[in-house]
């Protein structure tokens, strides 16, 4: 088990492969699918400080707001991440993220562009909302949630011994690839005989 | 008449949907843990049904939702003649805006026009509610949480399809199964339970599709040959080790449901709704007086 403590240096994220576990704490922001597109036409500057050597998560939470207006996570497991393929890459370059967490993985763009700037995909397992909320222990600010609405606001959330494993890293492997060529063999059997 | 007091039945449809976010079902449980079983011990595959399991015990006894995804809440709901499908379907809508209110649902619709989230899941053809009358005289009501994810890689063929060989018979319906679980890999946050609706026009085989999802895990479909198609079909898909989440392993899918339909002599369709593990779903018999009982 590797534990990665945000901001984390790009150094450290080259060392990463395919198949490590992790756990990861400190500060970091979620965005999906209309923020995304959001940064795509906007390429805001007040995400350079929440972005750069931090993690963008791929999730859409359900919360609760407390009566002192805070917000607490009370759901928060991993929605699929090919969505944001056109984005990515470009995305993770242009403000230094280190590593995107999601789920399903990613495309052979972000796997180029995870070369490149120095990256990893980290896959969180999907639907495991109950626990993960308990990992992220506070909700330091929120961006755009009257445009974005809950689930895809910008949330910038503390996370303590967040668990994940590197599916996709900066050296050209992707587990994904791996599993998809192996079942794609047995598919072709089983069909063509 | 069919009595029942208006804002107690909203109550327990409320406590409905709090049990269909937080609470797996007892079947699907069971099979998650025969699943971890036929893992290798210190392989990622027995890890994530581990890391399942606890999921699922720490949303029911904290009542938090197990998927952060809500879901389309799919509702199908059978009445004795005389009940209002309209007074329903408005206690159904309150119940789901204070299920959103005390975070047993997210937020979880938005206008496809102006990208806005309704905020209440109310509206737009939210929750979809499909009513059917039938000779029983009390009302049942099946629920079930579908997220979007597996939505996503759920997917309809039409047969022949020449590309994989599939003619229009059982052969054919078994060969475009195995290609769409294959093309699903870990997207539908495998292991997977399949839905199938062989048959019908587009339409009535997605319905169908969807409507197998509401049985048990452990039943035997009563169509022999479709029963016989089911196990096939679970063995052979688990053969592909995509596993949980595409991680590798030896289960992708827990169960394969079929149901078919008439068709047209110019149409064979096969519908596929792929589940997640997640797979949540309860019902509740509301008897005449008022008095329900939840399964």
């Amino acid at each position: 088990m590797i534990k990665l403590q945000l901001p984390v240096s790009e150094e450290a994220i080259r060392e990463l492969k395919i198949g490590d576990e992790v756990v990861i704490s400190g500060l970091m922001v979620t965005a999906r699918d209309a923020a995304h597109k959001y940064i795509h036409e906007n390429w805001p500057d007040w995400l350079n400080p929440i972005m750069e050597n931090s993690m963008i998560y791929h999730c859409g939470p359900v919360v609760k707001q407390h009566d002192d207006g805070s917000w607490s996570f009370v759901a928060a497991g991993p929605t699929t991440s090919i969505r944001e393929e056109p984005y990515e890459a470009s995305v993770m370059e242009h403000y230094k993220v280190r590593a995107v967490i999601g789920k399903g993985g990613m495309g052979a763009q972000t796997l180029a562009g995870l070369a490149k700037s120095g990256g990893v995909y980290l896959h969180a397992i999907g639907g495991l909302a109950a626990s993960l909320a308990k990992s992220v222990v506070k909700v330091k600010d929120v961006y755009m949630l009257e445009e974005l609405g809950v689930p895809e606001a910008f949330w910038h959330i503390e996370v303590k011994d967040f668990p994940a494993v590197v599916t996709m890293d900066s050296h050209g492997g992707s587990l994904h690839t791996t599993i998809k060529a192996q079942s794609d063999e047995v598919a072709k059997k089983l069909i063509f005989g | 008449m069919f009595k029942y007091d208006e804002k107690v039945l909203k109550d327990q449809l409320l406590e409905l949907v709090r049990l269909a976010a937080t609470d797996l079902p007892v079947d699907v449980v069971d099979a998650i843990k025969a699943a971890q079983q036929n893992e290798p011990e210190g392989s990622a595959a027995r890890s994530v049904f581990g890391m399942l399991l606890k999921n699922i015990d720490l949303a029911r006894d904290e009542s938090t939702p197990i998927c952060q995804d809500t879901g389309t809440n799919i509702y199908l709901i059978h009445i004795p003649a005389g009940v209002s499908m309209l007074k329903l379907t408005a206690l159904i809508k309150e119940a789901t805006a204070e299920a959103v209110d005390k975070s047993y649902l997210r937020p979880n619709a938005v206008d496809s026009i102006t990208g806005k989230n309704s905020g209440n899941n109310i509206g737009g053809g939210q929750p979809f509610i499909h009513f059917e009358e039938w000779d029983k005289d009390y009302i049942e009501f099946k629920l079930m949480l579908k997220g979007g994810g597996c939505e996503n890689v759920s997917t309809q063929y039409k047969l022949p399809d020449v590309g994989l060989g599939a003619g229009r018979d059982l052969d054919g319906v078994y060969k475009v199964i195995v290609d769409a679980v294959n093309a699903a890999q870990g997207l539908g946050c495998a292991p997977g339970i399949l839905g199938i609706g062989i048959g019908g026009d587009r339409t009535s085989s997605h319905l169908a599709a969807k409507t197998q999802l509401f049985r048990k895990i452990t039943d035997t479909n009563a169509n022999p040959e479709l029963a016989e198609l089911e196990a096939k079909l679970k063995d052979d898909l688990n053969k592909l080790g995509i596993g949980p989440m595409g991680f590798g392993g030896n289960t992708t899918v827990l169960a394969v449901k079929m149901g078919a339909l008439h068709r047209l002599p110019a149409s064979f369709f096969v519908s596929i709704a792929y589940m997640c593990w997640a797979y949540r779903r309860h019902s509740m018999i509301l008897k005449d007086g008022g008095e329900v009982t939840y399964d």
